[in-house]
């Protein structure tokens, strides 16, 4: 009887988890949208300049890399509204998703661009491109190509940690569980059903992911090879 | 800037309990991770099915989930086991997942010459597997290792939602006792840095030291 | 008195330490086929990029069609247009199909539309024959067919001048014909070529002079005939005998004859 009980209450909390499940996604599709905006300009500046700039975008791609999200979080929401930057917790839950995934998509970009060999830039240029219209037309294609595997895990990742800023309560799906378990006290039925969306999704995307790879794949830039596993 | 430098004296002795959750963390998932492997490579139909399950649904769940998913289990299965039992446990559940996977792609990259050829000098499987396989394996792993090995060290911050008194929980007590944050977090994130820093270069030394040369 | 379409003046190269080119000079008349011989490592594919200033040249001039193309005031990128270049290892654009590789530069630097672009660029892959081969990405063509594209491709852009780097080097032996072949019927149409090459069958059929270059600087230039049969200097005879020996009479078999 309990086992039923349990189906029902589960059925029943579906309808609020999945409004956790949305915010999910707003989170992992903004964080990830913006963060590629900041990245390409990021491994540009990284792979293509020296200086200051190179430095100053090192250090960024470094600090994010090197430190836990989670702290990255609390140092956005409970450390800058010391100097007077205040944001709500979906901001931000934004902001530090987004400057910690622009760091990572900026390696990968930047990985993918020094794998596209350098004859064939000297094609381009040889074929009388500009520098520039050599990268837009003849580098960058083949790179963004390139680093779409390790960008397939970045959105799988990305999923997963954006139930860190459970932490500062923003309303997605782990949070929405927590606070259903603290409010009627069934600890299994709930953390079971979170999981459950989580592997659905994550198996979801994960297999969307292999589908767009392999439609945008092109004889010769392979890329199964350089899979990651997440 | 003294209050910074406050903060530092105050958190890190709790490095000690991050590098301890992420060693053993490890430690579990290279063990673990290697036996899943081994099963999903050389395992029979069943075993191959159960390993590849578990290695699918831990690496769809995120970290913070399975840290509560074990803190909840053990609360009421094992009551009176410390959060930082518990820390190891879970992130150790988590990188056995995500090691099986490496060790499995670096098996597999081996080829099946290695076993033909450990077979045809009268090795048994499981010899050829212990003296000739996963030697070579291991090695193939380590970049991807470290990589592994930087995350679940960087995810150890999350056992601090359930208790875990490392770095993370140590800077929020004393951000919350003198209600002063941001530079109890930098100085967190500095401790942070510093030791995926250290871990980096280390295994990087490591990579050097034991490539496969070929 | 034809004025030379090519003029190279006292070009230097060095590499760090390494002097590459010292002080190489040579003009090319309209219409020329001429092939740069020599052993490897004595700058004859820094030469040719010294020409295009993919690679820049210390010191030296170049001019095409009397514009100097070292001059600072010179558009490079309009220079280019005007010089084809075959590199040894193609570099065809993997991203794009053996049809969008000739014509990408049509659109983007000569600013064509894009439904003339492509009637132009099937043209030049039938010349080359490969139109059937036009929707191919380079990984599903061989390498003697990479190489026939990246003759179209420059071709699209109606150079004045062709540069082959050694565009057979990294073909297997049965695949060079068909690239040499393509190559001659251009000298029959009377491109002006400079190539860098090592099948002297080829070089004594087809060029109009040889050019032999060693310790980055020109040792000796004539018309093949005398070059093969009756070399001036003794190290373009040591050279030549060097070769006759590794390839024997293989060097001259590989072109299909054709007289002129």
């Amino acid at each position: 009887m309990t086992f039923v009980r349990d189906l029902v209450f589960m059925w029943e909390i579906l309808p609020e988890l999945l409004k956790g499940l949305v915010v999910t996604f707003q989170l992992t599709t903004l964080a990830l949208v913006t963060g590629v905006i900041l990245a390409v300009p990021v491994a540009l500046v990284r792979k293509y300049t020296r200086g200051p700039l190179n430095w100053l975008a090192t250090a960024y791609v470094e600090i994010f890399r090197g430190t836990p999200l989670l702290v990255q979080l609390f140092v956005v929401y409970y450390g800058l509204p010391e100097l007077g930057i205040v944001f709500d917790r979906f901001t931000a839950a934004w902001a530090a998703l987004f400057l910690n995934s622009a760091a990572y998509q900026s390696e990968y970009i930047r990985g993918a661009i020094g794998a596209v060999s350098e004859g064939q830039l000297i094609a381009a240029r040889a074929l009388g491109m500009k520098p520039l219209a050599a990268f837009r037309w003849v580098v960058m294609p083949q790179a963004l190509r390139l680093a779409l595997p390790a960008w397939s895990n970045e959105v799988a990742y990305m999923v997963k940690y954006v139930s860190v800023v459970y932490l500062i309560g923003a309303m997605e799906l782990f949070t929405r569980g927590q606070i259903i378990i603290s409010r009627t006290l069934k600890v299994v039925p709930v953390l079971l059903e979170v999981a459950a969306i989580y592997i659905i999704v994550v198996v979801a995307i994960t297999r969307v992911m292999d589908y767009v790879e392999h439609r945008f794949s092109i004889p010769g830039l392979e890329t199964s090879g350089m899979r990651r596993e997440f | 800037m003294d209050y910074f430098i406050r903060c530092l004296k105050f958190i890190l002795p709790a490095a000690e309990v991050t590098i301890l959750v992420t060693v053993a963390s490890l430690a579990l998932g290279v063990l673990f991770g290697l036996l899943l492997a081994v099963a999903r490579i050389y395992g029979r139909p069943g075993v191959r099915l159960a390993a590849a399950l578990y290695s699918r649904v831990v690496r769809s769940l995120p970290s913070l989930v399975m840290i509560f998913i074990v803190f909840f289990t053990m609360v009421s299965v094992v009551p009176g086991a410390s959060p930082l039992v518990m820390a190891v446990v879970a992130l150790g559940a988590c990188t056995t997942a995500y090691q099986s996977e490496i060790f499995r792609g670096a098996i597999q990259s081996l080829g099946s010459g290695q076993m033909l050829a450990a077979r045809s000098l009268g090795m048994s499987r499981a010899a050829a597997i212990r003296f000739v396989i996963i030697p070579q394996a291991l090695r193939l792993a380590i970049p991807a290792w470290s990589n592994e090995a930087a995350i679940v060290l960087k995810d150890s911050s999350l056992a601090s939602a359930v208790g875990t008194v490392e770095l993370l929980r140590r800077s929020q007590h004393i951000a919350a006792a003198n209600h002063h944050y941001l530079p109890a977090y930098l100085a967190c994130a500095l401790i942070y840095f510093c030791l995926t820093f250290l871990t980096n270069r280390v295994l990087d030394a490591a990579e050097k030291r034991f490539r496969l040369r070929t | 008195m034809v004025e030379p379409i090519l003029k190279v003046e006292d070009i230097h190269k060095a590499y760090g330490k390494t002097e590459v080119l010292r002080g190489v000079s040579l003009h090319v008349l309209p219409g020329e086929v001429i092939v740069i011989i020599g052993p490897s490592g004595t700058g004859k594919s820094t030469l040719l990029r010294c020409i295009n200033l993919l690679t820049p040249p210390d010191k030296g001039r170049v001019w095409l069609e009397g514009v100097e193309v070292t001059d600072k005031a010179t558009d490079i990128n309009k220079v280019r247009e005007r010089i084809g270049m075959v590199f040894q290892d193609f570099n065809l654009f993997n991203h794009l199909t053996a049809l969008q590789n000739v014509r990408l530069a049509l659109i983007k630097v000569k600013g064509m539309p894009v439904k003339e672009a492509t009637d132009k660029a099937m043209m030049e892959l039938e010349k080359v024959g490969l139109g059937d081969k036009a929707d191919n990405y380079p990984a599903e063509l061989s390498g003697g067919q990479k190489q026939r594209v990246a003759i179209a491709r420059s071709l699209a852009m109606e150079p004045k001048v062709m540069l082959f780097d050694e565009p057979t080097s990294a073909l297997d032996p049965e695949l060079i014909g068909e690239v040499l072949e393509v190559m001659q019927n251009l000298a029959e149409e009377g491109m002006t070529m400079l190539i860098v090459s090592h099948e002297m069958g080829f070089a004594r059929e087809v060029a109009d002079r040889i050019i032999f270059l060693e310790g980055g600087v020109v040792v000796e230039d004539g018309p093949p005939e005398q070059l093969f049969t009756k070399p001036q200097h003794p190290r373009t005879r040591e050279f030549l005998h060097k070769l006759t020996e590794l390839y024997g009479e293989h060097a001259e078999s590989r072109t299909r004859r054709r007289r002129r």
